[in-house]
């Protein structure tokens, strides 16, 4: 099973439910952080580093003597990453996707392939959990590559199955939005988990991802960090769409400390324990009921 | 013109609430939401007389399955698993086409449509504190960079027309597309930060992209209270860094009762808070200013 843990807004609480998550979850599981422009899980789970790899992806490269300045490949480029000036072939690199159109369509084989960097892929293990992130190369603009790069290695480690062969669970630390980031951190789980907090960004926030995420058509539950502090428009709305709120993190300058800290809230006292060990049964369940309903694939 | 991006690295530092107080106390300018992916800053504005514009942007691919003729040809070349097969029926994944026209290019039977994509809408409003350009991204929608820049060249433009010397804007989290397309060539990045570790960890990469485009940045510290080590190791690193330290702000739920009332901090209250906010804005309108 795959849980990813998404929010709309940012700062509501999404790593510190991941690594709450992680610390009550039995093994095997894998901690994944694909919030690659800004991940935080290893600052909490502080995991021993096994592996990287540099992530790159496939630009092209223009041999001058053998391009006729035909500008096809300019004019197949939807990115303008590519194009001819006059008598001249650019390029400019950080605008290209990797889509390898323009070497496919050089009727001189004038093109071949260089690569650009787009951040590194680390992995390890903390505790119990086995530990992956990606993490964008400052100045990268695109993370979905880097992205789509963690999730090659996820396979690997999926793959690896130990001998009592349970598959392994994966719990995913998605980035902040809407958009294609947090689609692509989403889109291959088998449940969503909100993280919001009952204030108006929160709630506005909340609102856009779960119309962003509903056409996936998977199951999703609301985790309210902060609880107590704003007003019930969060509420409201999960009654009315009947999105079932699993778990309620209280607002509390203690929490608020312990996370300054760098601990774990599961960690920090048996009430927060007892709060996500319940949460991780109520995740099995949502998980296991859409499947026998046929709600997942 | 002056243009100052707010930042924040990391999500939830109080990167809009404090951008709204500047836009009340703000003078001459145009007040621009760069989030557009989750913008919050309407919230508190209330934008009205709102003129509402289409954001086309890129192109999708979509198989006509009455021509297509299952060759695979498109399965083989899409670079981003965007194909799908199943018993022989090809299909596009739209969340996963980046719109690159590589399989409509290349399709031998010309079976696969490339329509464009309304991506979302933008808007130009009128605020209690001046004109207001802002977006929405539909949810799910790519091209958030693009988005941005239209944004950046409209409120330039409506400056110019209305003889305003100063856009403010509110960024996004993170340091990829949308934030590099708001950061470019800006007078001035303020970034809201916290005294955690992910707090200290995001400012550090975002600072570090405001090194890389030479940016020049300065930095607040919100709830600077909540970890006093964690806070001044932040200090430390502005100050090594050749940062401004704009001000440090207690950890406060007049944020959230502002907030909630649909108030700038400084709307709503004159406390001390309110008061380091307007002082913390005079810092930052002090150091965007030219010399004459």
């Amino acid at each position: 099973m795959k849980i990813a843990i998404a929010s709309g807004k940012g700062g509501t609480g999404k790593t510190t439910v991941a690594s709450s998550l992680l610390s009550v979850w039995e093994a095997p599981v894998i901690a994944m952080d694909l919030d690659v422009e800004e991940p935080n899980l290893h600052l909490f789970l502080k995991p021993t580093i096994t592996g990287k790899r540099t992530a790159n992806m496939e630009i092209p490269k223009v041999d001058d003597t053998l391009c006729s300045k035909c500008g096809k490949c300019g004019e197949l480029c939807q990115f303008k990453a590519i194009s001819l000036m006059g008598e001249v072939l650019m390029i400019f690199p950080e605008m290209c996707h990797g889509c390898g159109g323009c070497i496919a369509i050089c009727p001189e084989g004038a093109l071949t392939t260089e690569f650009r960097e787009l951040g590194e892929v680390t992995w390890g293990h903390s505790g119990r959990a086995e530990f992956l992130m990606g993490r964008l190369r400052v100045g990268e603009a695109m993370s979905p590559p880097l992205m789509r790069v963690v999730k090659e290695k996820l396979e690997e480690m999926m793959d690896t199955v130990s001998n009592d062969e349970i598959s392994k669970d994966v719990i995913i630390d998605a980035p902040p939005g809407v958009s294609c980031p947090a689609i692509n951190a989403v889109m291959d789980s088998d449940v969503i988990l909100l993280v919001t907090e009952p204030t108006p960004f929160g709630f506005y926030d909340m609102k856009l991802a779960h119309e962003a995420f509903s056409p996936m058509g998977k199951p999703m539950g609301v985790i309210v960090n902060r609880a107590g502090l704003g007003n019930n428009d969060v509420y409201d709305y999960c009654a009315e769409k009947k999105l079932e709120i699993m778990a309620e993190i209280p607002y509390d300058r203690q929490i608020a400390e312990t996370y300054a800290r760098g601990s774990i809230i599961s960690e920090s006292s048996d009430e927060m324990k007892q709060l996500f060990i319940s949460l991780a049964e109520k995740i099995k369940q949502t998980a296991g009921s859409k499947k026998s309903q046929g709600g997942m694939s | 013109m002056i243009e100052i991006l707010i930042i924040s690295g990391k999500g939830g530092t109080g990167k809009t609430s404090l951008a709204a107080a500047f836009a009340h106390l703000a003078k001459n300018h145009v007040i621009c939401d760069l989030d557009v992916d989750a913008p919050d800053m309407h919230l508190i504005l209330n934008p009205e007389n709102t003129i509402k514009t289409d954001f086309v942007s890129g192109h999708e691919a979509v198989i006509d399955p009455d021509k297509c003729d299952a060759c695979g040809k498109c399965l083989e070349m899409c670079q981003y698993g965007a194909v799908n097969e199943t018993d022989s029926i090809f299909s596009i994944d739209p969340l996963k086409c980046e719109g690159c026209k590589v399989c409509v290019e290349f399709c031998p039977v010309n079976a696969i449509d490339f329509p464009e994509k309304h991506c979302g809408s933008w808007y130009h409003s009128d605020t209690r504190f001046g004109p207001m350009i802002h977006a929405q991204l539909f949810p799910g929608e790519e091209n958030s960079g693009l988005l941005v820049s239209l944004l950046r060249k409209e409120a330039k433009e409506l400056a110019k027309q209305k003889g305003l010397d100063l856009i403010l804007s509110d960024g996004t989290p993170g340091i990829g597309c949308p934030v590099i397309a708001s950061l470019s060539g800006v007078t001035l990045a303020v970034i809201v930060t916290e005294p955690t570790p992910s707090g200290r960890h995001d400012m550090e990469r975002v600072a570090e992209l405001c090194g890389h485009f030479n940016i020049p940045a300065g930095i607040i510290i919100n709830k600077c209270d909540l970890n006093e080590k964690e806070s001044a190791a932040i200090e430390a690193y502005g100050h090594e860094k050749g940062f401004t330290l704009f001000g440090k702000l207690p950890h406060d739920p007049i944020i959230t009762r502002a907030m909630i009332n649909a108030q700038a901090i400084t709307e709503y209250s004159d406390n001390e808070f309110a008061k380091q906010v307007a002082e913390i804005w005079d810092r930052i309108i002090h150091v965007a200013t030219p010399i004459k």
